[in-house]
């Protein structure tokens, strides 16, 4: 009985991603279709709290990722596309499962104007690429090509080219190394 | 050289010098996570390799989202929170115990101290000079499992309110006005630190409706000085003696801006749906009906929103469409209102009382509106789909807008009863 009550809990903890984030050397180069958000996407459209009994099962709530922006988005992103929003985004709480699930659907990484400073440190935490550039000139469905070691997004389908800012020296490192958990497992401890 | 209030903290926690700017891994005294965010901390502390937390004692998980448990999936992830704590030896603050920043402020936190919580509203413990702010699961599983975190030194604005606050007029109100001022992003990144005239007169209670907020303007936290104030509200939650700390910034400390704000020029002010720097005087509202009210949170669900609320509605009766729904933030809160008497007049005019916690504000239970409805709410956030249903619109106001609302059936302004 004990045991099996183990299990029950071992079971029901948060199953997150199976999928290690590549270091950044191995990726340097990404490319997919862009989807435009507005500004101010709050964490309740990316995540909204009536999920909030699938926090726990994160696969389930990518399902409805920023659904409330765009009831079509989770179903139509494939993998490697670019989320690209206006300013602010990702402002609201604090949870985590917001760039989590943006992940899981697929995206390679999120472009927007400015962030959201928790939604920003919680992404690099994760290894989801965040990046700020002048997203005005992107609409829906152009194709982008963005490298990430040289500042670079090239819009293909207009076929221009836009910069975005490096960030800061320890979020790179973070970044590089998988996400937070890898930098303190490898490092045994902070090593910024 | 002169600091800001968070230069001082943080480079006490470091032990070395630092000025806005400058990054640096620091000691943190408290560490908590809610039932939201909780379950995939617990996931990142395995994950990290450990089963104790570094600091016990000042290490908490609270269970008030979702309390008491709506459905059969938040009731196994309280079960993983409780069977952790357990394990762990951090301290479990359960359903009976109310939302976690009241109980953080009641209990926890000293001025001077650096608290992490996975919960955008931790700001809130800055109103006791705690350098206090919000991080993702990731970030305080490793708080839980090493009691430290990076942190880069953020600039501040330095925001002072002077004058006297004019009748019907609140904290909420002081702080909506801000947000609205400054919008939504005005001090992302940055800290805030509050001064002036009127603050120092404020309460604990206001103070604390003030730094909830902060987080609404996108700033890492939202700071006051100590004061015999402090001093007071610490000696009446039986804090140890060497709880309070004089906190204070230097005289010429640099700040990236100054916003002084004459609050004699205030009025009552809403947030209209769906963003909180979305402001206007509620004389200026158009006519609004309301369907529900919500008076509590961790904005403003302390005894003195409560009294407050209690005053304008006592022996009178909410209009006959509305649902007036309570929360008290914490168990501390609702004995204090119950011995008061200020229950049952809210019971007695119609009211609604939901246990301590964080209520229908995060759309998990107790008051998740229909299609269309409008509720009025002294919570801190009105984004769209917020409290449970994307098509439903919140307005933001003070608990006395709140309250006189609740009779008229649309949001009216309170000084026609206070002035």
């Amino acid at each position: 009985m004990a045991d099996k009550n183990k299990k029950n809990i071992v079971e029901n903890e948060v199953k997150t991603q199976e999928n290690k984030v590549q270091p950044d050397e191995d990726r340097g180069i990404l490319e997919g279709k862009a989807f435009k958000f507005g500004d101010d996407i709050s964490t309740d459209l990316i995540a909204p709290g009536r999920y909030f009994h699938l926090r726990s099962n994160l696969t389930e709530l990518a399902k409805h990722v920023l659904e409330d922006a765009d009831p079509e988005f989770a179903k139509k992103i494939q993998a490697g596309d670019f989320v690209v929003g206006g300013k602010n985004f990702g402002l609201g709480s604090s949870r985590e499962h917001a760039p989590t699930i943006i992940k899981i659907a697929g995206a390679g990484a999120v472009l927007a104007k400015s962030f959201a400073r928790i939604f920003f440190r919680n992404s690099i935490n994760i290894g989801l690429p965040v990046l700020i550039c002048d997203t005005d000139k992107i609409d829906e469905g152009d194709r982008l090509q963005i490298d990430l070691r040289n500042g670079a997004i090239k819009d293909i389908t207009k076929n221009i080219e836009l910069r975005f800012n490096p960030l800061p020296e320890v979020m790179i490192k973070i970044l590089s190394e998988g996400g937070l958990v890898e930098h303190i497992t490898k490092n045994k401890g902070f090593n910024l | 050289m002169p600091n800001t209030i968070s230069e001082k903290i943080l480079g006490e926690h470091a032990g070395r010098d630092l000025v806005a700017g400058d990054i640096a891994v620091v000691n943190v005294d408290v560490v908590m996570a809610q039932d939201g965010t909780g379950p995939l901390a617990v996931s990142q502390i395995k994950k990290l390799g450990f089963s104790k937390v570094a600091n016990p004692d000042k290490s908490i998980f609270f269970i008030d989202h979702g309390a008491p448990s709506p459905r059969k999936e938040l009731a196994d992830s309280h079960k993983v929170l409780r069977e952790f704590a357990a394990q762990s030896g951090a301290k479990l603050s359960d359903i009976n115990e109310g939302v976690c920043h009241q109980v953080l402020v009641e209990t926890y936190v000293c001025p001077g101290n650096i608290v992490i919580g996975a919960d955008s509203h931790t700001c809130t413990s800055g109103a006791l000079g705690a350098f206090a702010t919000g991080m993702g699961s990731t970030d305080i599983a490793v708080g839980f499992a090493l009691s430290k975190t990076w942190l880069m030194v953020p600039h501040t604005i330095k925001v002072n309110f002077n004058g006297k606050m004019p009748a019907g007029v609140y904290a909420k109100d002081l702080i909506i006005y801000l947000i609205g001022k400054i919008t939504a992003d005005g001090a992302t990144y940055r800290a805030l630190e509050f001064g002036g005239s009127t603050v120092e007169h404020l309460g604990m209670e206001d103070r604390f409706t003030i730094s909830n907020m902060a987080v609404e303007a996108g700033a890492k936290t939202g700071l006051f000085e100590t004061d015999e104030i402090t001093k007071e509200y610490l000696k009446k939650q039986q804090r140890p003696a060497g709880c309070f700390k004089e906190i204070f910034a230097d005289k010429d400390a640099t700040y990236q801006q100054v916003i002084d704000i004459d609050v004699t020029k205030i009025e009552p002010i809403i947030s209209k749906p769906h963003t909180v720097d979305n402001t206007v005087f509620v004389r200026e509202i158009e006519k609004t009906k309301v369907d529900q009210v919500l008076i509590g949170t961790c904005t403003n669900g302390r005894f003195g929103d409560l009294a407050l609320a209690a005053k304008i509605l006592d022996g009178k009766k909410i209009a006959p469409w509305v649902r007036l729904l309570v929360v008290p933030a914490s168990k501390g809160v609702y004995l204090d209102a119950i011995k008061a008497g200020v229950i049952e007049k809210l019971i007695n005019a119609g009211a609604t009382i939901i246990n301590p916690g964080c209520g229908p504000c995060v759309g998990v239970h107790e008051g998740t509106l229909a299609d269309g409805e409008v509720c009025l709410s002294t919570q801190n956030r009105n984004f769209k789909g917020r409290m449970g249903n994307p098509e439903s619109f919140i307005y933001l106001s003070s608990p006395a807008t709140a309250a006189y609302s609740a009779i008229k059936g649309y949001i009216s302004d309170p000084r026609e009863v206070l002035v």
